[in-house]
């Protein structure tokens, strides 16, 4: 395995750990939000969140690269802050990346958040835990096999990505250049002896991701 | 006490007015879809009735009118649910202790004497998951306790256990109310537990309340036969007199005295007991050839409809100052007897139930 491959591990494994924090951080209010609102707003917020599920990688891509370009209206915003513009640095993937990876997240969440229900929350506030010490010592360790489940998805699905990644990254290295990119580009340049490292990789990668997941979920369903 | 509550949900409207004792067990009564439990609720602040009133000791906890409410977490109250609601993921300890930490009382107050007399010391290590239903219910009031509430709050806190476990637990909830000095709100659909358990008795029916007033005293009432139909009947306050030698038990009460078979309850303990409407009969002069035991002297003091087609339900004053009992007895019996108020007739008690 050459450098540049080295480098395009460590640049995803950097992405997929960072998007996967922020994702956590983000989703779980929204999770918290679509799991006990009443709000006709319900409906849209979820169907937005969940968008990326469905929308092909390029046309997610292509609306932020617009939106986020010296002509989209948040490209000129930060060029009026003085502020480096996001397409093609790895600032922009992040972002790109917490968009397209949300649902992974919000959804394993809300569930375990919806499948506690009110009642531990009901019992706590009567033994005078505020809503907010509530949450976090009752609702996120009930919650638990959610957060992994849904810490798990992001992480890998962040790994995984390549449209979003060429729409909005480019392609270079050392900067934007992801593994998925990286294994196009070998594949592109005939390179197949390098491109099966990483592939191969990626295989086994996503095989012990999947074996963590699924067995995560026997033990907590095993537990309950 | 005092809470007044007012709340419309499309087809059922809860509108009610309470005013109930400092100290004792109310119980709240009334079928399923009553809406007592959405009084608890609204007591709890677990429910926002607009409007509302709700003063506790000398605190007021909801004054709408002065857009006063107390939030759940700032009421110190005790309440306990149906089913288990112990937190799955703490020990018995933790789950205690989880209340103690947050009330004010994490030097764990009381928390020696709270494990005896609920008996849950030996659970103190295990997990929620490896108790009995019976066994969580008691971790579960303890730990309300644990908080020192100004005031306990019981939804059905037996409903979802069994007749054993039932029978279980409620030797515990008796020993409570003789060691607690603060006012418990008891929901419940059972009138056995409201026989043993309750003071104070509140009815609540389509909302409303139906009536409201002393255990004894309101059970006696001939006015609501409907709540109770088939368990239409009283409570008598006895204490032990003396165990006899063919193991027949002396109960005494102001204005007479019942037998009752074997009960392992010392002499001069007090012993709650239950007498059905149904299982009283009355004749106008004593017998000495009847296998009934239990023969009251008493007067008839009122008449009215029985629930059941074609009885009548008999108010009787057992002596002078003495409790109330109910008969129920046919429309045609007591023509034939030509029973009327002010008479003096003999109630022969089939069965007495001990609780």
């Amino acid at each position: 395995m050459d450098g540049s491959s080295l480098a395009a591990i460590w640049l995803t494994c950097k992405l997929a750990t960072l998007v996967t924090v922020l994702l956590l951080v983000v989703g779980t209010p929204i999770a918290w939000w679509l799991a006990n609102t009443c709000s006709r707003l319900k409906g849209p917020v979820g169907a937005l969140v969940s968008l990326p599920l469905v929308l092909p990688p390029t046309v997610l891509g292509f609306y932020l690269l617009l939106l986020l370009g010296p002509y989209g209206g948040i490209g000129k915003a930060m060029d009026a802050l003085d502020l480096e513009r996001l397409p093609f640095t790895f600032a922009g993937l992040v972002v790109a990346s917490v968009l397209y990876s949300l649902p992974f997240v919000v959804q394993p969440i809300q569930n375990a958040f919806e499948a506690i229900g009110r009642r531990p929350l009901e019992v706590a506030a009567s033994l005078r835990a505020t809503p907010l010490d509530a949450f976090f010592s009752v609702v996120v360790p009930l919650a638990r096999p959610g957060f992994v489940t849904a810490a798990i998805l992001g992480f890998a699905h962040t790994v995984g990505e390549f449209g979003v990644v060429l729409m909005m990254g480019g392609n270079i290295p050392g900067k934007t250049q992801v593994l998925s990119v990286k294994i196009y580009d070998y594949v592109e340049n005939g390179d197949y002896a390098q491109a099966h490292w990483l592939a191969g990789g990626m295989v086994l990668f996503s095989f012990v991701v999947l074996l963590l997941l699924y067995g995560s979920r026997k033990q907590s369903s095993w537990s309950r | 006490m005092e809470a007044r509550f007012r709340l419309a949900y499309p087809g059922f409207t809860l509108d009610v007015d309470l005013n109930l004792p400092e100290k004792g067990v109310t119980a709240l009564f009334g079928p399923s879809g009553s809406g007592k439990t959405t009084v608890l609720r609204c007591v709890a602040g677990l429910e926002r009735a607009p409007g509302g009133f709700l003063k506790v000791a000398d605190s007021i906890w909801q004054n709408d009118a002065h857009g006063v409410f107390l939030p759940i977490h700032a009421r110190p109250l005790g309440l306990v649910f149906q089913e288990a609601s112990l937190f799955p993921h703490l020990s018995v300890r933790k789950n205690l202790e989880y209340g103690m930490k947050r009330a004010g009382n994490a030097r764990g107050e009381g928390f020696d004497a709270m494990l005896d007399l609920l008996g849950i010391r030996a659970l103190l290590a295990r997990d929620p998951e490896h108790l009995s239903g019976g066994e969580r219910q008691r971790v579960a009031i303890a730990r309300a306790l644990l908080t020192r509430p100004r005031l306990l709050l019981l939804d059905e806190p037996l409903a979802a256990l069994d007749v054993k476990k039932k029978q279980e637990i409620l030797p515990y909830l008796e020993a409570l109310r003789e060691e607690l000095n603060i006012p418990v709100l008891y929901v419940s659909h059972a009138p056995d537990e409201v026989a043993r358990l309750a003071d104070h008795l509140v009815l609540i029916q389509n909302g409303r309340v139906t009536a409201s007033g002393a255990l004894m005293a309101t059970l006696a009432r001939l006015d609501l036969g409907s709540a109770f139909t088939d368990d239409a009947g009283v409570v008598l306050e006895t204490t032990v007199a003396a165990h006899e030698a063919d193991g027949l038990v002396r109960l005494e009460f102001p204005g007479g005295r019942l037998y009752v078979t074997e009960r392992d309850k010392p002499p001069g303990s007090r012993l709650r007991c239950r007498i059905h409407a149904r299982d009283v009969s009355l004749a106008l002069s004593a017998h000495n050839d009847t296998s009934i035991l239990n023969v009251l002297p008493a007067t008839v003091v009122a008449i009215a409809g029985a629930d059941a087609p074609g009885h009548v339900l008999v108010q009787l004053q057992l002596a002078e100052g003495g409790p109330l009992l109910l008969a129920r007895i046919t429309e045609r019996s007591r023509r034939a007897l030509a029973i009327a108020p002010g008479m003096a007739v003999v109630a022969q008690v089939k069965s007495v139930a001990l609780l």
